[in-house]
């Protein structure tokens, strides 16, 4: 039923993606037409959420310029932040909503495409049921945004299933968080890193996934902090480590473990504060006996000396911070090892004080602010659990509804795919979602999308996902509509209308209010701006834990941001959660909950003896649906690699460049060789931002964590091997240099640049 | 910005290339950037290095440039070639004991970082210092630097020539100048130029 329409090569040349590397009228142009206005917003990117300020002519953003006074990173951008603006001029965004055809997609009207989805889930809605239908959302919509996916999911269609793309991201930490501390959020301002003596970061590249807190690291170290790095590989931070632990990849866990045996063996816990403000320390400390750092460096490859150091200078250290991010949450025990993490930082009385805590770094733009108003498959708005009669009641009154018309908690993001490709769920509306790309197992993804019954895409570029959609309603760019999103520290920041959508294109809230009105719901979606949007949020977040009632644009603009919670106007916003080891659960205590040890759902053995992790690098973005179509980000690393070790590469005969096939239980890909000394030799790496034959996703399984249901995209079992020939996409790609991409908008001064051969050597591209 | 000076620390560097992108977007030569950016040796190490030009004292580009094309101006800043002058002959590029000037076939000229004087003019920071989220980069003052580990130096020799420069080099505390050729280390006593002793 929703097989690509026409050919593949057809929809590239049409959709992209192409390659931008030029603003809107030239390199030159900005000096003959200047800026008319500076839009002070935020980066569109990942979860750090940086300022910016956004050059504007007429309706278009032609350029940036760093906004220093932005307290977090004064100024400070990543090459993806630099780049952004490319997007707004780009060749490849969609003006108009498109209707899927035999041979390709065509332009249509608003009122026939809206009519058409409208008509289109009402029948199958009818046919098969109200949960017949699901909806995905995104992290990088703004909070906005995020509510109004939630609401118009279980108020204009009743359904139960609603989940987004955080679901791949956030999840694990946010369940650990709340089950401790009885609140998903970062407890402390990143101001706090620098003031800390020991700085544990666990499973986190920041300097390529979360470049500007490097800054912050920076200055931890220059304050005479040690900075102790836990990584399969040697990313560019741990080059100023004092300890780093090679980790064996889905054994963090044993590690967290070996260091809290160590403390407690050694006598180095916050007796204190452990009888102060915990509960359940007995069960763990019980939990963590066998786990002596013998034991632990025989499972994870890290030396017990190693070990014993780690667990010694985050005991004795009066301030110890440890941060993490996907690469210990990504495991099908993500929420164990994260609560790992925060026993070690209970055991030692490291909660809501100054330079002290543990943190979780937020990957998507609004990773935190999108998992708060309600598009979570188990929430509502303010971060209320959907089964509590208190949450509905409160929430139903907001909306106007009985708590009964409430669905209750539907499938997760993953399960929804897979309920799709049992035929269960037969409608799909998607935005800021690419799950072709993003989901594990992308094979099996492809063959659910090609089942579905109707699928329906908003999205201001064509996605891999959206090529299968029989209706693309065109939306908008983040900085097309105003609202507010939560950076990784939980700072609400406020980002700013810069310019309109171009064309036909609506901004999406506009389009999910019209949506709802055909589906006769439109009485519920009477909202004329993001500003009313946010109203009816802050109303619907009041009392709940993530409370937004007391931020306003105004008071987010004065203050250069407001730290939830804010539960009154006069409230200035709370920056540190937890002060004094006071946590969100009635009881006030913070929980020390058991970590279980469980294997990796797609274990290593004699077929498959290497470890396959996978994750981001600095020049693109998720599924790279917006930065693999900026040329200076694609140049910077133009297509997929295999990082493998010279030991690993030698015992199979594998020079620097070589085409490698890594094979898994679930399919296989070939990718160039990058022989580097900075992985284990018994893990490779491949980043996972392409689609299709170069997707590392079709090596990933679906094995999720039982309880935050986030896939185990961070190991795999495989085994490499040199490829006999390139594989089809590179030879297609020899013949045009862009890759799959046949066109380029390429500007003149930039094409001679590379004769000169001035492009950054760098990352070698394929040859 | 005033008391600012430039601070390079290639130990701090992450690789994100933000300079190198962020340069090019530059007003005065948007679309040609100027950062000078490496990986060392990808195999053995993450490390990297990025540099802007170090704006000597007695700039080598210019003793060599037989067309006295390149100017250093009352600032210390050494500016791209001035394209009526420029015949774009390389000298400057083969000279430059830190391999700054770049020659830009397409426009016929050296070009090279002029540390952003349009926008230090106007009170801004360079751009890629202002956007280095590592600051490898760093455009501050004495005063902030100093609460760093490594010192700043901006001595170089390079066999027996002393190279001094507007923008410093970040150096383990202790080391007072840089040089990259054990040759200046050893004491031979007919060659002993620089004095090290």
């Amino acid at each position: 039923m929703a097989r690509i329409p026409g050919s593949a090569q057809a929809l590239s040349e049409q959709f992209g993606p192409h390659l931008n590397y030029v603003p809107a009228g030239g390199w030159q142009e900005e000096s003959r037409h200047p800026a008319e206005r500076l839009v002070k917003t935020h980066c569109c990117f990942c979860g750090q959420q940086c300022g910016i300020q956004l050059k504007v002519r007429g309706n278009t953003v032609i350029g940036f310029e760093p906004w220093e006074e932005f307290p977090f990173n004064r100024g400070m951008l990543c090459p993806k932040g630099v780049k952004r603006y490319l997007q707004g001029s780009h060749p490849d965004r969609l003006l108009d909503p498109l209707m899927r055809t035999e041979q390709g997609f065509r332009a249509a009207t608003w009122d026939e495409a809206l009519d058409f989805t409208a008509r289109r889930l009402r029948e199958i809605q009818e046919r098969h049921g109200k949960d017949a239908v699901a909806v995905y959302g995104g992290a990088s919509l703004t909070t906005e945004k995020a509510y109004l996916v939630g609401k118009f999911a279980r108020v204009a269609l009743g359904t139960r299933h609603v989940d987004y793309n955080g679901r791949l991201c956030m999840v694990s930490a946010g369940h650990a968080y709340k089950a401790a501390f009885g609140v998903d959020r970062s407890p402390l301002p990143w101001s706090d890193i620098p003031k800390a003596e020991v700085l544990l970061i666990a499973g986190a590249n920041i300097g390529e996934c979360a470049p500007i807190t490097t800054d912050y690291v920076w200055r931890f170290k220059d304050n005479g902090g040690h900075l102790i790095v836990m990584d399969p590989r040697l990313t560019p931070i741990s080059r100023q480590a004092d300890l780093y632990l090679p980790v064996r990849p889905g054994t963090d866990l044993l590690l967290f473990m070996g260091m809290l045996h160590v403390i407690l063996r050694d006598g180095l816990e916050d007796r204190e504060f452990v009888a102060l403000h915990t509960t359940g320390f007995e069960a763990v400390a019980e939990s963590v006996k066998p786990y002596d750092p013998r034991t632990v460096a025989g499972r994870t490859g890290v030396p017990p000396d190693a070990i014993e150091r780690a667990a010694h200078w985050f005991g004795e250290a009066e301030r110890a911070i440890a941060l993490h991010a996907r690469g210990i949450e990504h495991h099908s025990h993500g929420v164990e090892s994260c609560q790992a993490v925060i026993n070690l930082c209970l055991a030692t009385g490291n909660i809501g004080r100054e330079g002290a805590g543990c943190a979780m770094i937020t990957g998507q733009g609004n990773g935190q602010g999108g998992r708060e108003p309600g598009q979570k498959c188990d929430q509502l708005p303010g971060q209320r659990s959907i089964d509590d009669p208190a949450a509905r009641e409160h929430v139903a009154r907001v909306w106007g509804i009985r708590p009964d018309e409430i669905p209750p908690k539907g499938l997760s993001a993953v399960e929804i795919m897979e309920a799709i490709h049992r035929g269960e769920i037969k409608a799909l509306l998607s935005l800021c979602f690419n799950p072709l790309v993003s989901l594990p197992d992308a094979n099996f993804t492809r063959e659910a999308l090609e089942k579905i019954e109707f699928l329906a895409v908003i999205d201001f570029f064509l996605p891999e996902t959206a090529q299968h959609a029989d209706v693309v309603l065109a939306g908008s760019l983040q900085e097309e509509e105003e609202g507010v999103t939560c950076s990784t520290e939980g700072r609400v920041i406020h980002i700013n209308q810069a310019v309109r959508p171009p064309g036909n294109a609506r901004t999406d809230s506009a389009i999910l209010c019209d949506l709802a009105r055909r589906l006769d719901k439109g009485s519920f979606f009477t909202f004329a701006s993001p500003r009313e949007i946010f109203d009816e949020l802050r109303e619907a977040s009041r009392g709940g834990i993530a409370d937004y009632y007391g931020i306003t644009y105004e008071k987010i603009d004065r203050q250069m941001g407001v730290f939830w919670p804010c539960p009154s106007l006069d409230h200035p916003g709370t920056p540190r959660l937890m002060e004094g080891g006071k946590s969100f659960h009635p009881d006030g205590r913070c929980r020390f909950i058991v970590a279980a040890w469980r294997e990796s759902g797609d274990p290593a053995d004699e077929q498959f003896p290497t470890y396959l992790t996978t994750g981001r690098v600095v020049s693109q973005y998720l599924s790279g649906t917006q930065t693999r179509r900026i040329g200076a980000l694609v140049d910077q690393y133009p297509q997929p690699r295999v990082e493998i070790h010279p030991r690993l590469a030698q015992t199979h005969g594998i020079a620097d460049n070589d085409w490698v096939t890594v094979a898994t239980r679930r399919s296989e890909i070939t990718v160039q060789a990058m022989v580097v000394k900075t992985i284990r030799p018994d893990t490779v790496f491949i980043p996972y931002h392409w689609p299709g034959r170069r997707s590392a996703n079709q090596l990933t399984h679906r094995t999720l964590d039982p309880h935050s249901k986030i896939p185990e995209y961070k190991v795999s079992a495989c085994r490499i091997r040199k490829a006999d020939a390139p594989p089809a996409w590179a030879r297609e790609a020899t013949s045009n240099p862009s890759g799959s991409n046949p066109e380029r908008n390429d500007g003149s001064a930039r094409a001679s640049s590379r004769e000169r051969g001035d492009t950054p050597p760098g990352i070698k591209a394929w040859s | 910005m005033f008391g600012c000076e430039f601070y390079i620390d290639p130990s701090r560097c992450i690789g994100c290339q933000s300079c190198y992108q962020a340069c090019e977007e530059c007003e005065t030569h948007r679309g040609h950037s100027m950062i000078n950016f490496d990986f060392l040796d990808r195999e053995q190490t993450v490390a990297t290095a990025a540099y802007v030009c170090w704006h000597c004292d007695d700039p080598t580009c210019a003793e060599v440039c037989p067309a006295d094309a390149i100017k250093q101006g009352e600032d210390g800043i050494v500016r791209s070639a001035l394209k009526p002058r420029c015949i774009a002959c390389s000298n400057c590029v083969l000279a430059c004991p830190f391999g700054i000037p770049k020659m830009m076939v397409s426009e016929q000229m050296m070009m090279k970082c002029d540390m952003c004087y349009d926008r230090t003019s106007v009170g801004k920071r360079p751009m890629c210092a202002t956007v280095c989220p590592s600051q490898a980069l760093a455009y501050v003052t004495p005063e902030v630097i100093g609460r760093r580990r490594e010192k700043p130096t901006n001595v170089f020799y390079f066999g027996g020539q002393r190279v001094t420069t507007r923008v410093h080099m970040m150096v383990p505390s202790g080391a007072d100048s840089i040089s990259l050729d054990v040759a200046d280390y050893i004491w031979e006593e007919a060659y002993a130029t620089p004095s090290r002793a």
